[in-house]
């Protein structure tokens, strides 16, 4: 869970805090309460990595992105694919951005799509593993194509295809050291770039 | 398993479904169906004049009776003249099945002749859609729709059914064979929360309960309930304007509806109270103004059955996601079991400072006896329908809603339909025409302005075929009058386009439509014009000549907080200042 603070939401006047001692109510004790949520107009923008499972039906994926479009929030990564062949289902990952109160209205808006099976917030539930897959085309002769190659190493990325003027590489890992490939190979002649977006699960059993 | 065509099937699903009458238009991609529709006579179906007017028939149904209302219409341009009225649906949670045709399958992605990409178009504007490429899952879709629909907080679906589908043969499933999928909304609330809401109203010395049109979509045992509960407990109760008629209006805890055109002693009550109940109702920015301070010294409960209206816009101290009547059963039993305690003194004083605002008579206007005040037209209409327990209400947009809103009085649920989160002009005369076919033997009054109620005239065509007496009681001031209200406070008097110039007579316009019309100019004929509306067995126009310069008052402007209201006195220019004057 995300720290907890007890600050009284905005035009909430002390007397409030007065009323709810003397009514016994006892903020952020339940999982339901709103004192869970930090304060909606702070502007602490988090990042949350949601797993979505849903329906295999056509359209579904029109539906989240639409929910998040048609109501303003961000999607800085979005992965799909059916997991369970049998039952039809499939998992959405889908990283997003906002304050505290928009993540959660965020969940709150996906639960309600009918073929919207489960949302889970892997930021707040726990550990999880996040990996991405990248594609990388590098041109480059001599020196160069050198370095790239024993970078590549560095980094654990394959060679997925070779000409003698350019190689592919494949990597997979964090999108941080995604990102810390591609600063590298930028000087080194990269031309093209293929990346996946991020797929997460939770740790453990 | 039986086996028919796409088209029988979908009259089939809609007899299973105990459907009687549905709202519709032909078209080419719809064909088969209405030649089942011809062969059977279980089903009425209502030719509308446009298909706009076929779903807001069906609101109307649905608002009057609680059962879902059915629509079916053609591809293309029938599509998409439905999709306002889906919208509106989808704002104020009105269960509706929307059937639309589509052209055939292999067509679709071609351009063809009105084709549009119906599900992709009212994706954003449904609960939930579906566009069907078998006949094989037709009927299960149809039923799987009704589900949706009418399941958790309600809203319209549609099902886009492509003319080869229509033709071809499959196995029909009945509803209970078709199941209801993994859809089941969250039902009872929260024990815990409940429990925690209980000891909150046992010693709250200001409480409220502020509810919304949740109660009324609950149904009947809602309504039940929320009567018991609020008055055992002998708090206040105001309603947003789609929650009218579940607490009597002539109930002694009363307190009117609250929001942007809201009595004062409501909005007070809603500022200054120490405990905010609210059930089913969503924190709209017409009823909150402005966010900062809204009830800054409240404690506040929100029993709502959608968990995405928690915390959206006001954060709750105790949430209860569920269904109305399953939480106030458990409120009513926990509060019975705990031995029935509120604070009589606390109380007593919250009832004596709202007696002191209701001294400000928040409604009050001047009245004249040559010109017919909006107001007055109202009470006039109210002193004269009281007694009909068979009274339904429709409305258009405007300040006629709003002054509608404020002067007649609701005793029972399902009795007032208004187009109130999408504020659709245009609304109240299918919708009084959907009531009426759902209630024949009612009195179905659709108070109106001239200017919304041109804007679905067509449907008076609509109204004479199927014999539905709707009276049309447009308060004609020949203004778009909250436009005109709003640039008189806010844009310096410069009326810009907010009247009409070339208004149609309409008492001819009812004889062109074979109805009757009435004109009334002089308060003094009032009572006998009405009378004579009343009277008339059939469809009658009644053009009410008003004060044109009419304000609407009380009213918080936009961006202003409960306490800060406009009364009836307060008519200056620029009453809303830079900042609310962005807001809508």
């Amino acid at each position: 869970m995300p720290p907890v603070t007890e600050t009284p939401p905005p035009g909430h006047k002390d007397d409030a805090t007065d009323m709810a001692a003397a009514l016994n109510i006892q903020k952020g004790t339940s999982k339901l309460s709103a004192y869970d949520l930090r304060d909606p107009n702070a502007d602490t923008v988090e990042r949350h990595t949601l797993a979505v499972i849903v329906d295999n039906e056509p359209g579904v994926l029109a539906r989240v992105i639409g929910l998040f479009s048609g109501r303003g929030y961000n999607i800085d990564s979005l992965t799909v694919a059916e997991v369970d062949h049998t039952g039809h289902t499939s998992r959405i990952t889908i990283v997003t951005t906002g304050t505290p109160a928009v993540i959660e209205q965020i969940k709150a808006q996906l639960g309600r799509i009918v073929p919207v099976h489960e949302v889970h917030d892997l930021t707040v539930e726990g550990p999880s593993v996040e990996r991405e897959l990248a594609l990388f085309k590098v041109h480059g002769a001599g020196e160069k194509r050198v370095e790239a190659l024993r970078l590549a190493d560095i980094f654990r990325a394959n060679v997925v295809d070779s000409t003698l003027e350019s190689f592919v590489f494949e990597i997979t890992g964090t999108p941080q050291k995604v990102d810390a490939f591609a600063e590298l190979m930028r000087p080194l002649g990269l031309k093209e770039m293929a990346r996946t977006g991020i797929a997460a699960l939770s740790r453990g059993a | 398993m039986t086996q028919m065509t796409g088209a029988r099937m979908v009259v089939q699903a809609l007899r299973d479904q105990g459907v009687e009458v549905i709202f519709g238009y032909p078209g080419g991609a719809v064909l088969p169906i209405y030649d089942e529709l011809f062969q059977q006579n279980d089903i009425r179906h209502i030719l509308v004049r446009h298909e706009q007017g076929a779903v807001h028939m069906a609101e109307g149904y649905a608002r009057s009776t609680g059962k879902p209302g059915v629509v079916l219409v053609t591809s293309g341009p029938g599509a998409t003249n439905a999709v306002t009225g889906i919208t509106d649906a989808l704002m104020d949670s009105i269960p509706l099945v929307v059937l639309t045709g589509q052209v055939p399958t292999f067509m679709v992605g071609n351009d063809a002749f009105q084709e549009a990409d119906t599900v992709g178009i009212t994706r954003p504007c449904t609960k939930h859609n579906w566009l069907v490429k078998e006949t094989d899952k037709l009927a299960e879709t149809i039923h799987r729709a009704f589900h949706v629909a009418t399941s958790g907080r309600p809203g319209p679906v549609l099902i886009d059914i492509p003319k080869d589908v229509q033709f071809a043969t499959g196995s029909y499933v009945g509803p209970r064979e078709a199941g209801q999928g993994h859809y089941h909304p969250q039902v009872k609330g929260d024990r815990e929360m409940i429990t925690r809401l209980v000891e909150a109203m046992e010693t709250a010395e200001r409480p409220i309960f502020y509810t919304g049109g949740g109660v009324i979509n609950s149904g009947d045992a809602a309504t039940q309930l929320l009567r018991e509960l609020v008055d055992a407990t002998g708090f206040p109760i105001t309603s947003t304007l789609m929650g009218l008629g579940a607490y009597p209006a002539s109930g002694k805890n009363w307190l009117g509806m609250l929001g942007m055109h809201g009595l004062y002693e409501a909005n007070l009550a809603m500022h200054d109270c120490d405990l905010m109940i609210n059930i089913g109702a969503r924190f709209d920015d017409r009823i909150t103004g402005r966010l900062a301070d809204f009830s800054p010294g409240s404690v506040k409960a929100h029993i709502d059955i959608d968990p995405s209206s928690i915390n959206k816009t006001i954060r709750a101290d105790i949430p209860i996601i569920g269904d109305v009547a399953h939480v106030l059963e458990d409120m009513l039993r926990i509060w019975k079991s705990r031995g029935r305690k509120v604070n009589k003194e606390g109380l007593a004083r919250w009832w004596a400072q709202i007696a002191d605002w209701k001294k400000v008579e928040c409604l009050r206007y001047r009245n004249s006896d040559t010109v017919i005040k909006p107001q007055y037209a109202l009470e006039r209409l109210e002193a004269l329908t009281r007694h009909r327990k068979d009274r339904y209400i429709c409305t258009e947009v405007g300040q006629h809603q709003m002054w509608a809103a404020q002067f007649l009085g609701f005793e029972a649920p399902n009795r007032w339909m208004t187009s109130g989160g999408l504020g659709t002009m245009g609304y109240g005369l299918p919708a009084s025409i959907g009531v009426q076919v759902a209630h024949p033997d009612a009195l179905v009054i659709n108070v109106a302005g001239e200017g919304s109620w041109l804007m679905n005239m067509q449907e008076m065509g609509t109204a004479v075929q199927f014999r539905t007496p709707v009276k049309q009681f447009i308060l004609n001031n020949e203004r778009l009058g909250m436009v005109r209200q709003w640039q008189t406070l806010l844009h310096g008097g410069r009326y810009s386009h907010s009247w009409s110039e070339a208004l149609p007579d309409f008492v001819k316009l009812a004889e062109a439509f074979g109805c009757k019309g009435i004109r009334c100019d002089n308060p003094a004929d009032l009572d006998d014009a009405i009378s004579e509306m009343l009277a008339y067995d059939g469809p009658v126009i009644f053009d009410c000549l008003v004060e044109k310069h009419e304000n609407c008052y009380p009213m918080i402007p936009s961006g202003e907080p409960h306490n800060r209201m406009l009364l009836g006195d307060d008519t200056g220019e620029d009453a809303i200042k830079a900042g609310g004057a962005v807001l809508v």
